[in-house]
């Protein structure tokens, strides 16, 4: 049998085994409704409550300013739409970045066709925003900043504690979407001054379809779902208690482990960027100090993303790509060519991303069986030929 | 989401590389995602002897490359000039809708492999492919 080398952590986790294992009841005997009175109910509220608890104390904040959601994509809607809806009288001008995921642009573009006005910040080739274009961005009329905490795609880390400072000081709303940096990277709501922040469980190793929305105490966020009021009347519907119970457990282990993994993880990745960038024509994308412990992405240029992970795959491996032929619209990433690369060589990308359950032997293997691919695919690359040639294929 | 056919022709793409002694080159882009493909043609006595091809493209673009030229390797040039790329893709069982376009450029690459053939005997392809 090949071996199984899963490197799209940040794509999703594996599910931990203590927190299935604390989900378990809640998937079998415990399944009383928790808005009910009798014991049964009791007990699954309890632990609902009790998972806030955890979920709160690995923010930093209080337990009745996590509000529960499906996931990372409606927490950013139900952040954005509602910060945009309940300012709407002081202005209507929004300040993003051009990092975003889907889940935050597609949002902001909805609200630009409702007459709201967005300005996307620019980052520079390693992925990072410049503060003082930030402050120069500000106007009168800006309501809400939105920022990625760091990059799904090229693993930067945004400077999110200064931007909550200046947004702070200047009484406008902050937003960060922090699927990617909660559970893998310290985030604190208190110290990093942050109004609304998104997380989803599945990144770190919980429960997919389940996430929350911190919203900051004294916030009159508009109701994300009518019905019977459950989540303090903001988001009705009988609750999720297992994944609840699960996104927990899963969030109270990684932010117990988080030095030892931090340590362990970039050490993995630096071996394998350090590996992968031996070969020839070959780019790191993001920046190359300030990034997520478990991402490593890279353009080779000549070739194309999807062959690349169809061939990774027959060798058991399992990554992803941002390439125009990977995604669904057949353009490259927005994030790749935010970075200034041509199409061509956003054609070329490649996104490996471990976490604590990767171990070195992993790395040896992505060494061994990633260079002879990307050689496969050159030698059958028109684009190859002529760069090793030195001349033009027409 | 492909087909084992496509899966098979793009782990082991047919008739991959430069061709040597190649008589037509035909070069073609893609302004829908981008790729390119090259396709190498060795005719005699108007019949495709010899075929080849690069691709800088996605698994459908490899798969259909390597479909396409074994479909009209062996064949007269005006049977080649028949292949459409929605035979191509029936012959792999079927492409995504969003990789049909992958599949046109195997086509086009033929067809642009023929023209370059003619232009250097001295014809006029334009009045071949006419017919
Ligand atoms: C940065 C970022 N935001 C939002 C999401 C969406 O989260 P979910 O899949 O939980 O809806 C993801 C992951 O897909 C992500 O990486
Ligand atoms: S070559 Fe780009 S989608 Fe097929």
């Amino acid at each position: 049998m090949t071996r199984i080398v899963y490197a799209d952590n940040a794509a999703t986790t594996s599910l931990s085994r203590h927190a299935l294992e604390e989900m378990m009841p809640y998937l079998t005997k415990e399944y009383g409704n928790p808005s009910t009175v009798y014991s049964l109910g009791r007990s699954a509220k309890k632990a609902m409550e009790n998972a806030r608890a955890k979920i709160a104390s690995a923010l930093g904040c209080r337990p009745d300013e996590i509000f529960i959601t499906s996931g990372g994509t409606e927490a950013d809607n139900w952040a954005i739409r509602s910060a945009a809806i309940m300012k709407k009288d002081k202005g209507k001008h929004i300040i993003s970045t051009v990092l975003e995921h889907h889940a935050v642009l597609h949002t902001l573009k909805s609200l630009e066709k409702a007459g709201y006005e967005v300005t996307y910040l620019g980052v520079d080739s390693a992925g990072n925003i410049s503060l003082d274009e930030l402050k120069n961005t500000i106007r009168q009329d800006t309501i809400l900043i939105t920022v990625i905490a760091a990059s799904n795609e090229i693993g930067t880390i945004m400077p999110i504690a200064e931007i909550g400072a200046l947004a702070r000081e200047k009484g406008i709303l902050f937003h960060t979407d922090a699927v990617q940096a909660v559970g893998h990277i310290p985030v604190n709501t208190e110290e990093m001054k942050i109004d609304l922040l998104s997380l989803s469980a599945h990144k770190f190793k919980g429960p997919k379809g389940i996430g929350a929305l911190y919203i900051k105490k004294g916030l009159r966020l508009p109701s994300n779902m009518y019905g019977g009021a459950q989540e303090r009347g903001l988001r009705s519907g009988t609750e999720n208690v297992a994944g609840i119970v699960g996104m927990a457990a899963a969030l109270e282990e990684a932010v117990s482990n988080m030095d030892n993994n931090i340590k362990k993880i970039s050490a993995m990745r630096d071996r394998l960027i350090d590996g992968l960038l031996k070969i020839p024509y070959t780019r790191l994308t993001g920046d190359p100090v300030n990034r997520l412990p478990g991402s490593a992405s890279f353009v080779f240029e000549c070739i194309e993303g999807e062959s690349m992970v169809l061939l990774l795959d027959q060798a058991g491996i399992c990554a992803s790509s941002g390439s125009a032929c990977s995604s669904g619209s057949l353009d490259p990433s927005h994030v790749l060519l935010a970075i200034g690369l041509p199409h061509e060589v956003a054609h070329g990308s490649l996104r490996l991303s471990l976490n604590e359950d990767n171990t070195e032997e992993d790395v040896d293997y992505i060494l061994e069986k990633l260079p002879p691919i990307i050689s496969r695919l050159r030698d059958m690359s028109p684009l190859w030929e002529e760069k090793i040639s030195g001349k033009p294929i027409k | 989401m492909y087909s084992e056919k496509v899966m098979d022709h793009f782990n082991n793409p047919r008739n991959v590389g430069a061709l040597e002694d190649a008589n037509g080159i035909g070069h073609v882009g893609n302004s829908t995602c981008g790729d390119i493909m090259k396709i190498y043609v060795k005719i005699e006595d108007d019949i495709i002897k010899d075929i080849s091809f690069k691709t800088f493209g996605c698994g459908a673009a490899v798969a259909t490359s390597s479909m396409a030229t074994e479909m009209v390797k062996g064949k007269t040039v005006r049977e080649a000039l028949k292949l459409s790329n929605k035979a191509v893709a029936e012959a792999l069982d079927g492409l995504p809708p969003a990789k049909m376009h992958c599949s046109v450029l195997a086509e086009e690459g033929i067809k642009a492999a023929i023209e370059d053939y003619f232009k250097r005997q001295g014809i006029d392809p334009a009045a071949v492919l006419k017919e």
